[in-house]
């Protein structure tokens, strides 16, 4: 159950941005459609407690995540939320296995190599774990990130504008690949697009 | 994956900056030790080697050069002086001691020194093996010699004349070895004793030939007997100011005070070793700017890296930790591999030293070490302070956004 409450936000110029309230039940699917600028990365950022809102509540499974102290919000995050970004963005310097291994550490839980290997089982890219991002396609890149973002079975899993850069045939493949894992995950999902293509899934819609 | 880990991995990630800064590093470091290392073993040699002698009086000439040959037994005798008035030296009021040296040949490269056994109570020698030298040509070596040039007691050798090197030998005679000196870490460890009159014997037999009868001929030349220097030790301080300025003015021969001209010495290698020492310091100064510099840039293209880090659930500090580590372990791994350089180098200096009075030894640590590996902690935290800071405000919105 997340609750986003009267949230609003202030940019620097000065302008700000109110939001409508929003409540997503659990497991539900939604789609954050709205074009370029109207504030979507904005939201998702005031969601997973990356950016401070001026005004408002964000409620996450109970808990107020902007009541908590900087370091508890991070490990909140990190337990509670993935989040899968418009460019895949791996740690150039660990291989895919460690990419993996500090999604576990840096959200304080113990390392699972069982269930990193389960992950990357499902996403078909096992035999890529010893293999460092630069050697990685796009795709392979784009799998690892979505690994990445449920490995730590989330509440909610959030991805930002996962398609746009895509062709229909690969576009599709990410949605697929978004829509299994949820399910697998037994996450909540939210994902942010100006991409019409993909809204078919969707049941409900939450419009900027 | 602890913050160590990842900083590890970073830096090995880029491998040329990487060693280019632990190289600079390794580089002041690795001086700044042997720097360290060498005056600190020449600075105690010149003490322990000089410690109870107040005076040494010996041939007009280089005062420095007089205690390097009769104290360090490193540079050449000045020349010789008679023996009558060294004598009559030995018999002033202010003299509690004086032991005579007669210097002038070696045992592959071991000087043999001619003197009495006042020598044995300057220097508080012991024996390890067998007895002190009585007749003429026995010899007591010092444990150095026996261990370097594997000899025994009983063994006999030949000298040859000059300081170093075996082209002249003293095929005449040898010395027997009757016993061998307990090892006391300075210049007698390196020595080979016997009396003064087997120098002359030896002296005399070979500049008269091998056959020549020279039973008779002892007592007619006592006069002309000639000795190198004399180590006196002082009955009272009054002597100190006194007694040199009586040799200088009043004799042909010169006192040199062994405290004066260590200190001498020591000033003009300091000089040198000063301006190393800055040089080495500036060079540790470039490393760290070339740390920060490297975290810094670095910093630019790790940005993401770190507000994607911060969305997976580490905290500012973690970050923090994870780009001052970076830092530190580069600067203080550069330092244990300058230590370690210094050390080796050393090590290599010391074995192609010729001298073994002055051998250095690679395997001594001094404390000041321990500082220098703080330092390369200190300057790891000064390099890296300020990109760590912005690491820990790293705006992880604004970031994200801007990709």
């Amino acid at each position: 159950m997340i609750t986003l409450k009267s949230l609003s936000h202030s940019y620097k110029g000065g302008q700000t941005i109110e939001f409508k309230d929003w409540h997503i039940k659990t497991n539900e699917r939604w789609l954050l459609l709205g074009n370029s600028g109207s504030g979507k990365t904005t939201l998702l950022h005031l969601m997973t407690g990356i950016l401070q809102p001026s005004a408002g509540e964000v409620n996450i499974n109970g808990t107020s995540i902007y009541s908590l102290s900087s370091k508890s919000l991070d490990q909140f995050r990190g337990q509670n939320i993935g989040i899968v970004f418009q460019r895949p963005h791996l740690i150039g310097s660990l291989s895919i296995l460690e990419n993996l291994i500090i999604v576990q550490r840096f959200a304080n839980l113990a390392k699972d190599m069982a269930r990193i290997k389960e992950v990357l089982a499902s996403l078909d890219i096992l035999d890529k774990q010893n293999a460092y991002p630069a050697q990685l396609s796009q795709g392979q890149l784009q799998r690892v990130s979505i690994a990445r973002a449920v490995l730590n079975k989330p509440a909610l899993l959030i991805a930002d504008e996962p398609t746009s850069s895509l062709d229909d045939k690969n576009a599709f493949a990410v949605l697929d690949l978004l829509l299994t894992q949820s399910e697998l995950n037994q996450t909540t999902l939210v994902v942010a697009t100006h991409d019409k293509r993909i809204k078919d899934p969707f049941s409900n819609t939450y419009i900027l | 994956m602890s913050p160590i880990h990842i900083s590890w991995r970073s830096i090995c990630s880029k491998p040329l900056s990487s060693s280019l800064n632990l190289l600079l590093i390794a580089f002041g470091t690795g001086i700044l030790t042997i720097l360290l290392l060498a005056s600190t073993q020449i600075n105690d040699k010149l003490e322990h080697n000089s410690k109870d002698i107040d005076l040494v009086v010996g041939a007009k000439g280089s005062p420095l050069q007089l205690i390097l040959s009769s104290i360090y037994h490193i540079d050449f005798p000045t020349g010789n002086i008679p023996l009558k008035e060294a004598q009559s030296l030995m018999q002033n009021p202010w003299v509690k001691s004086a032991v005579p040296l007669a210097l002038g040949d070696n045992y592959n490269g071991a000087r043999i020194v001619g003197t009495d056994t006042n020598f044995v109570n300057l220097y508080q020698l012991k024996l390890d093996k067998g007895r002190i030298w009585h007749a003429d040509f026995e010899a007591t070596i010092g444990s150095a010699v026996a261990r370097d040039q594997h000899l025994k007691v009983g063994d006999q050798f030949y000298g040859a004349h000059g300081l170093s090197g075996g082209s002249d030998i003293h095929k005449a005679k040898a010395y027997r070895i009757t016993g061998i000196l307990q090892p006391k870490g300075n210049v007698t460890d390196n020595l080979i004793l016997t009396n003064i009159s087997s120098i002359w014997k030896m002296h005399d037999a070979h500049h008269k030939g091998e056959d020549h009868d020279h039973a008779n001929e002892a007592s007619s030349e006592n006069e002309h007997q000639e000795i190198t220097s004399l180590l006196i030790q002082f009955r009272s301080p009054m002597a100190v100011a006194l007694f040199p300025r009586m040799v200088n003015e009043s004799t042909n021969m010169q006192a040199a005070s062994p405290a004066q001209e260590s200190t001498r010495l020591f000033s003009l290698i300091g000089i040198g070793v000063d301006t190393l020492q800055w040089f080495a310091i500036l060079i540790m100064f470039i490393a760290a700017i070339s740390v920060f510099v490297n975290l810094y840039n670095s910093l630019k293209d790790r940005s993401y890296d770190l507000a994607i880090m911060r969305t997976l659930g580490a905290s500012r500090g973690k970050l923090f930790l994870i780009v001052i580590t970076e830092g530190i372990v580069l600067t203080v791994a550069g330092a244990l591999i300058g230590i370690a350089l210094g050390h080796a180098v050393l090590g290599i200096i010391s074995h192609f030293q010729e001298s073994s009075q002055a051998k250095l030894n690679a395997l001594y640590f001094v404390q000041a070490e321990v500082y220098l590996l703080i330092s390369g902690l200190v300057l790891g935290i000064l390099a890296s302070i300020i990109p760590s800071w912005q690491a820990y405000n790293v705006n992880i919105s604004e970031t994200l956004s801007k990709n």
